[in-house]
């Protein structure tokens, strides 16, 4: 790969000879964990073509196959690898399918956070004043409430003001919106003090002064060196997002059970729990566990390498 | 110090308007209470006096000065379903979450400290390892799977057939593995004592703390980790320290240095963080007591939702703007008068 000409041959050089790759190398647990988080995500994309049966198309589903246990317990299906849940679905699809949902919600909220907190960090701090306060009183107000509480909140009154079935149709959509909305202050706070450590340094001067315009010079000059910490923390927020996720399909404020994402499938698991069929609601959290632990391992890494100076809290 | 209280109050009052309007705004679009109160026989010309005598008709400002109004003095409507007063409900429900956080914070305070603080101090010994590695996997367990693990393994009980029941070690291990359950993960139980007005409480008998502890050890999970990481940091970065050294030079015996030197200023930032906490704390009441069926104002909100019961949810979000607000304004109280050189007046907003 390293001798194909690239596009940006200088930035492949740089990556290259970078710390960053230089770390990678050397610490084990962070290769591990990339290569569980790939291939999980990978997996996860092609559920159409790797799972045994499509657990949305209800003709493949035998309601007498219910409950059926994993392999290594007495009385499974040699059908179904994993079981079935409570409808007879195969556990092993659903999950594959659900893990999907799961991750499309996380990273779309976490592009729409980025995209939201980078633009209001931006300006807040380039611009201070009256914009800087009212937003950063806004950031302050939201974070005091703790983000999973405005997304449940927010998520409760979407729900009850639109119907349910209209928000169980439009249920990606409308996790992402309210995930994106309820955490973008994370990255409003660290874009707005790295912008605010950059803005009195000398080269912002030296554009100010070749007659640059405010919009140029923030997105051209400044946006680019604020990113490292924005890097940083979007791997903390995608595994948040999709903690927030699972939490509100727990909640029934998220994804409807003919369309699971982990959290919804835990959740229809957990129903069934105390009649003994607890790898309905187990093994899709394992599952979760699995990929909220391996992003959060992975960002640990990636804040000990870049060790840009954070916001705390 | 006045000059600071002043801002504080102000700050507050507006975040309260704001929550206010927010809450008082999902009225009007929040499902349609009338349906909610009768049943389908009614006719439709009832139905509009109905509307008419709660003022469901009336133009927003009006409907939201009277709410206000009201608010002010406490009054927030009759709950729907429990055709009640919502505040009356919502006193029901609050000893429940208070002694279901205090349980919380209990476990919190008495694991954070010690474990923090050892693993600060010995940061390479296996046990500080071992305690790092398990915080790292406990922030990345979701409250509600917590729970229901617990439920699975002290409620229900777990048979463990994972190794060959017929060789010795085998057996030993499924037996080791495998546990009884019989703990109540249902509700709060029978053994209520009777406190004043609406407090019953589940920490006097045994009963009683029997069912508390699941939850409480559910909810303390998802802060047990962030506490210890905190607390490790901090007294790590303080026990660098110029003055740590110096009392070292002096002589001072580590434990002292270690508990009433270092830690004192190690709680700073904890205090700060904490204060912060409890709101997520709050958004996770509602999770643990959703799984644990646990009579608090977070499973009341829950079911409030689903019932559209609008006076409920909007006394709930009051509420708990209220006991944001004052804990934060108390935070940053208490974070000034610990550590004088926090100028009050002069943060930056």
């Amino acid at each position: 790969m390293s001798t194909y000409a690239s596009p940006t041959p200088t930035r492949w050089a740089r990556f290259r000879d970078s710390y960053f790759l230089y770390s990678f190398k050397r610490t084990w647990s962070a290769q591990l964990c990339l290569a569980i988080f790939v291939s999980l995500v990978i997996i996860a994309f092609l559920a159409p073509w790797l799972a045994p049966t499509d657990p949305y198309d209800l003709r493949q589903i035998d309601i007498l196959a219910s409950e059926l246990p994993p392999f290594w317990i007495a009385g499974a299906d040699e059908m179904y690898m994993l079981g079935t849940d409570a409808q007879g679905r195969d556990l092993l699809s659903i999950i594959l399918y659900g893990t999907r949902v799961s991750l499309i919600i996380g990273f779309g909220a976490v592009l729409l956070q980025a995209l939201l907190g980078v633009t209001f960090g931006l300006l807040a701090g380039y611009l201070g004043g009256r914009v800087d306060a009212l937003l950063m009183r806004l950031a302050d107000i939201q974070l005091s409430f703790s983000t999973l509480m405005v997304a449940i909140v927010v998520g409760a009154i979407v729900k009850a003001t639109l119907g349910s079935s209209f928000y169980s149709e439009y249920a990606v959509l409308m996790l992402i919106l309210i995930i994106g909305l309820a955490e973008w202050p994370q990255y409003a706070r660290t874009v707005r003090a790295s912008v605010l450590a950059e803005r009195s340094k000398e080269y912002v001067d030296a554009a100010r002064v070749m007659g640059l315009g405010s919009r140029r010079i923030m997105f051209r000059h400044v946006l680019p060196n604020t990113l490292s910490p924005v890097f940083v923390i979007s791997t903390v927020q995608i595994a948040n997002a999709i903690i927030s996720e699972a939490a509100l399909s727990f909640l029934g404020l998220g994804m409807p059970e003919t369309h699971p994402s982990l959290g919804s499938l835990i959740k229809s698991g957990f129903d069934y729990i105390q009649s003994g069929s607890w790898w309905i609601t187990l093994i899709p959290g394992v599952v979760l566990v699995v990929l909220v632990l391996t992003i959060n391992l992975l960002g640990d890494w990636v804040r000990d390498v870049m060790n840009p100076r954070l916001y705390k809290g | 110090m006045i000059a600071f209280l002043t801002k504080r109050l102000m700050h507050a009052i507006l975040v309260m308007f704001v929550i206010s309007v927010l809450a008082f705004a999902i009225q009007g679009n929040l499902g349609d209470p009338i349906q909610q109160m009768v049943g389908q026989s009614v006719p439709e010309s009832e139905r509009e006096a109905l509307r008419e005598r709660f003022g469901l008709n009336d133009p927003f400002h009006t409907q939201y000065l009277r709410f206000a109004a009201n608010a002010l003095q406490g009054d927030f409507g009759f709950s729907y379903f429990y055709r009640e007063p919502a505040l009356d409900v919502i006193a029901r429900h609050l000893p429940a979450t208070l002694e279901l956080v205090f349980g919380a914070t209990l476990i919190i305070v008495l694991l954070s400290v010690p474990i923090g603080v050892y693993s600060a101090i010995k940061p390479r010994s296996p046990i500080s390892r071992f305690f790092m590695g398990v915080s790292i996997i406990g922030i990345s367990v979701p409250v509600f799977l917590t729970a229901i693990v617990l439920i699975q393994i002290f409620s229900i009980g777990m048979t463990v057939s994972l190794f060959p029941q017929d060789t010795a070690w085998g057996s030993w291990l499924n037996g080791f593995l495998s546990t009884e359950g019989g703990m109540p993960s249902f509700g709060r139980g029978q053994d209520l004592t009777h406190m004043v007005g609406y407090w019953d409480s589940n920490l006097f008998t045994l009963g009683g703390l029997r069912h508390l502890a699941l939850p409480s050890i559910a909810l303390a999970s998802i802060m047990l980790p962030l506490f210890i990481r905190l607390i490790r940091a901090e007294m790590q970065e303080v026990l660098q320290s110029e003055y740590v050294k110096f009392a070292r030079a002096k002589g001072i015996s580590l434990r002292r240095i270690y508990f009433v030197h270092a830690l004192k200023n190690t709680l700073l930032p904890v205090i700060t963080v904490g204060g912060v906490q409890i709101g997520t704390m709050v958004a996770y009441t509602i999770l643990t007591e959703t799984v644990f069926q646990w009579p608090g104002m977070g499973l009341m909100f829950i079911d409030a939702i689903n019932r559209a019961d609008i006076p409920l949810i909007v006394a709930y979000l009051m509420i708990v703007g209220v006991i944001f607000v004052v804990t934060n304004t108390l935070v940053d109280l208490v974070y000034g008068m610990v550590n004088p050189t926090v100028k009050l007046t002069g943060k930056p907003a």
